[in-house]
């Protein structure tokens, strides 16, 4: 018989071993997964995880994999802020939209101005777009105590409603032949996000990415309200005790992950995306969740997640047209690696114990 | 009376929970057709007893018998098919279902909902209570919703019919509705165990009393014959004698340290109780008992004056300050400590380490920020100053709150509010669930702090500690605070009726006084 048995202490060792064992039993019943659909389970595994970073095309495949992991390490450190608290925006793909939609719209509205404000102003309305979209729930949470899981995941898809519209109709490219889809950015250059170092794949992105990263860091581990946010997640009660207005806690952890969500679209749409099209949003802000809890809701564990969850990406898009894995393979596999995260995750906090006869 | 034959009868029931017995060797007998009642103030073990009748708890040693024979009930089930039924205290009803509905729920066959529904309607109709079986349970006031609870036991036909606590939740004319239909019943031959510690109550409704304290019996009356002093002493213990204790200091200075005046707070909890009209002021150095029954407002109170639940204006001052409409964090800031009945989730973050747990409160007054930034090394340091002071036993300061003993992280709680050098400290049930050695280390603690000129608001459902520590008392009483008395010269039947909740008669005593 097995039993679960809390630990006094939370286990230091499985807190940083769940996401590598989450990762070993992902490969072994995805391998399984591959073996039942006719491929070699060994040679697909291969292809998704060690190809892109070592096979014959990693030189471009490598940039790839920054140009993946940093929208979605972005939206994760936000969103790991707000589950860290206790609060649940899943809606992140939604702030996503509707924060590339805003910097765009600024952007195209002064086509072809050539100024380097205009950037940095895009950049701001990004942000806005995506805090804007999460307020939403945000406020509704607090004033009428509506649940902000469900309420943000709708907006998800008022959100893609609006895109279809832009792409469609007021961000739509006067010299577009009357195909959907804006204006290029890449060819309107104040308002471009280019790779920063030719073929590295970095971009504006990923490096404000990697500072968040960083600043994310110091404040859950230094500052008060990092604290604060802590504390909420764990012990509700005590953190009303010790002070935090719960109210003003959702409004600032909703307002982080969407500004950060919509930044990540800015940087998206004006960068590797290029334009505003009806399906340029590919999942990020529901795949940064993945990634959040896959990086243990820390941010330097979030970096690490960020590039793996991105392997799987470039790596999966490998697989499907080397070895003719339908595209939804990837996304099964994805999924199974939070599955398993989540199921081994138990152990942090209890150990299995044996036993033998009776209850 | 006693000509009735004996329905059931306990006998030397013991039943221990890891750290507490809840009852030991306890034996009384309950007749047919005889309202029962067993006192007894809480913890003393009430509950545990009558689950055990309805086969939810099994006894450790001892046995029951039923008309003579054996009775073992192994599960709720067992029971209700002997004959016993019971009302709980808090209800088990389905809000977006109706009567008819909620009652068909709890029943092993139930018939077609309409043949039910003119059984509910005549059932009610019998015993006075009324109630429409098609209304949906989440329109109804809690009295209403006690009913149901009632005929869905009545419709069993019971023999028995336990009741805990069940005016806890009622107006006083639902009060006199429930007593009419009890009576009826009890006259119908149904017995009745009635579970309460309101005096007044149990003598205008039962025909005897068994008087529990501290998990055994230690009396038994007729309540009917006995007074009300009589029972409080029963049930609160004879050996309470006041110590004497020194008269404190008189700091002087303007102001009150705290002033609460007609302080007026909705519950935020569900089941909980509103505070009405709550006045009381404490010097400096002065330890102010509260005492009361769980459930009466203690939890409100706490929160009212931590600032988690906010007042209006003037109706909680400190040290001159009027803080009704700040927080927690402001009112530390400017002396106003509190430690939460609940250490475990509330006065402390179960999860983080203890150094996490000393910056919980401790940050404001300790200096542990600096622009936000928290100081990490300083709050460890004050985290092992609290540990070394208050001798909290535990391997280290980064050891998680939950790894702590009950005992040991009261005292980290408490020597935490307490190390902050405060001007006014409120403390719920500073020693609950405490074994005596640290019990008696806090108590200590408490009264050497007040010593040092803080003025303190004891909180405590433990009458003897209070008459320990205290030196004025009073009592929160569904949500009103008595007028607070000192505790030298108070009699043990002055406490009883301040406790008991016979309003009118502590009215009397004030006036003598």
């Amino acid at each position: 018989m097995l039993r679960l048995e809390k630990r006094p202490n939370p286990s230091k060792l499985w807190l940083y071993g769940t996401p590598v064992m989450a990762v070993i039993l992902t490969m072994i019943v995805g391998g399984m997964l591959f073996a039942t659909m006719g491929k070699d389970p060994f040679e697909v595994i291969r292809t998704i995880f060690w190809d892109p970073l070592f096979g014959e095309f990693a030189f471009y495949l490598r940039g790839q994999l920054l140009v993946k992991a940093g929208p979605l390490i972005l939206i994760a450190i936000g969103l790991a802020l707000g589950f860290r608290a206790g609060i649940w925006n899943i809606g992140a793909e939604g702030q996503y939209i509707m924060g590339a939609i805003c910097g765009a719209a600024v952007g195209l509205a002064v086509y072809p101005t050539e100024s380097r404000w205009i950037y940095p102003a895009m950049v701001i309305a990004g942000a806005f777009g995506g805090w804007a979209w999460a307020m939403i729930p945000a406020i509704l949470k607090t004033r009428f105590h509506t649940n902000e899981i469900l309420v943000s995941l709708m907006l998800v898809y008022v959100a893609q409603t609006i895109l279809a519209k832009a792409s469609t109709g007021f961000l739509k490219n006067p010299e577009g032949m009357g195909f959907p889809g804006s204006r290029n950015f890449s060819s309107y250059p104040a308002a471009a996000n280019p790779e920063l170092i030719a073929g590295s794949g970095i971009h504006w992105g990923v490096v404000t990415a990697l500072a968040v990263a960083g600043v994310a860091w110091v404040l859950l581990s230094r500052h008060i309200i990092g604290f604060q946010i802590r504390l909420s997640g764990q012990a509700p009660r005590a953190a009303r005790f010790h002070g935090v207005n719960p109210s003003k806690l959702v409004v600032l952890c909703m307002g982080l992950s969407g500004a950060l969500a919509g930044l990540a679209g800015l940087f998206e749409v004006t960068g590797p995306a290029g334009q505003i099209t009806i399906d340029f949003n590919v999942g990020y802000g529901f795949t940064a969740i993945i990634v959040a809890f896959l990086g243990r809701l820390n941010p330097i564990g979030i970096v690490f997640a960020g590039v793996l969850m991105a392997l799987t990406y470039v790596g999966g898009e490998m697989a499907s047209t080397n070895l003719g894995l339908p595209s939804a393979t990837i996304q099964v596999f994805q999924g199974m690696l939070l599955f398993f995260l989540l199921g081994v995750d138990v152990l942090t906090n209890y150990r299995i114990r044996t036993f033998m006869g009776g209850k | 009376m006693s000509e009735r034959p004996i329905l059931l009868s306990v006998e030397g029931i013991t039943k221990a929970y890891p750290g507490v017995v809840a009852n030991s060797d306890v034996s009384f007998a309950i007749r047919e057709g005889e309202v029962h009642a067993l006192l007894g103030e809480n913890g003393a073990g009430k509950s545990t007893m009558v689950k055990m009748i309805y086969g939810l708890v099994k006894p450790d040693t001892g046995r029951m018998t039923w008309k003579g024979g054996d009775y073992a009930p192994a599960a709720p089930r067992v029971a209700r098919a002997t004959g016993v039924a019971m009302v709980f205290q808090h209800f088990s009803l389905f809000e977006a279902l109706n009567v008819a509905e909620n009652v068909a729920l709890g029943m092993e066959n139930p018939p077609p909902m309409k043949q039910l529904a003119a059984r509910i309607k005549a059932v009610s109709e019998e015993y006075g209570l009324p109630l429409d079986p098609s209304r949906m349970v989440g329109d109804l006031s809690a009295g209403e919703r006690q009913r149901v609870e009632i005929i869905r036991c009545l419709l069993q036909d019971p023999r028995l019919l336990i009741m805990d606590e069940p005016t806890s939740v009622l107006t006083p004319q639902e009060v006199e509705v429930l007593f009419r239909t009890l009576r009826q019943l009890s006259a119908e031959g149904t017995a009745i165990l009635y579970i309460s510690h309101k005096l007044e109550e149990i003598r205008s409704l039962c025909d005897a009393a068994t008087i529990l304290r501290r998990g055994k019996v230690v009396g038994t009356a007729d309540p009917k014959a006995s007074t009300a002093r009589e029972l409080a002493e029963m049930m609160v213990g004879a050996t309470l004698t006041p110590p004497e204790r020194p008269a404190p200091k008189d700091w002087g200075g303007p102001h009150a340290a705290l002033e609460v005046k007609r302080l007026a707070v909705a519950s935020p909890i569900a089941f909980g109780t509103s505070l009405k009209d709550v006045t009381f002021t404490v010097r400096k150095g002065e330890v102010l008992g509260i005492a009361g029954v769980a459930g009466n407002g203690q939890d409100e109170l706490l929160l009212a004056l931590s600032g988690e639940i906010r007042s209006g204006d003037g109706m909680v001052k400190a040290t001159g300050v009027s803080v009704g409409a700040m927080g927690p964090a402001e009112r530390r800031k400017i002396g106003f400590v509190m430690a939460p009945e609940d250490r475990l989730g509330h006065g402390a973050a179960p999860d983080m380490s203890l150094v996490e747990n000393a910056f919980l409160t401790g940050g404001v007054r300790k200096g542990l920020t600096r622009n936000g930034f928290i100081n990490w090394p300083a709050a460890r340091e004050f985290a092992e100053a609290i540990i070394k002071t208050y001798d909290v036993r535990t391997p280290g300061s980064h050891v998680a709150a939950r790894a702590l003993s009950g005992g040991n992280l009261q005292k980290f709680v408490v020597g935490r509010e307490l190390m902050q050098n405060p001007d006014v400290i409120v403390i719920n049930q500073p020693t609950w669930g405490v074994d005596a050695a640290a019990a008696a280390a806090i108590r200590q603690a408490i009264l050497d702090r007040a010593a040092e000129g803080a003025a303190v608001v004891v909180i405590s459902q433990d009458l003897e500690e209070l008459l320990e520590i205290a030196d004025t008392f009073a009592v929160l009483n569904e949500g009103r605070l008595t007028a607070p008395r000192p505790v030298k010269g108070l009699t043990i039947d002055q406490i009883g009726l301040m406790m008991g909740g016979a309003h009118g008669m502590e009215v009397a005593h004030l006036a003598e006084a």
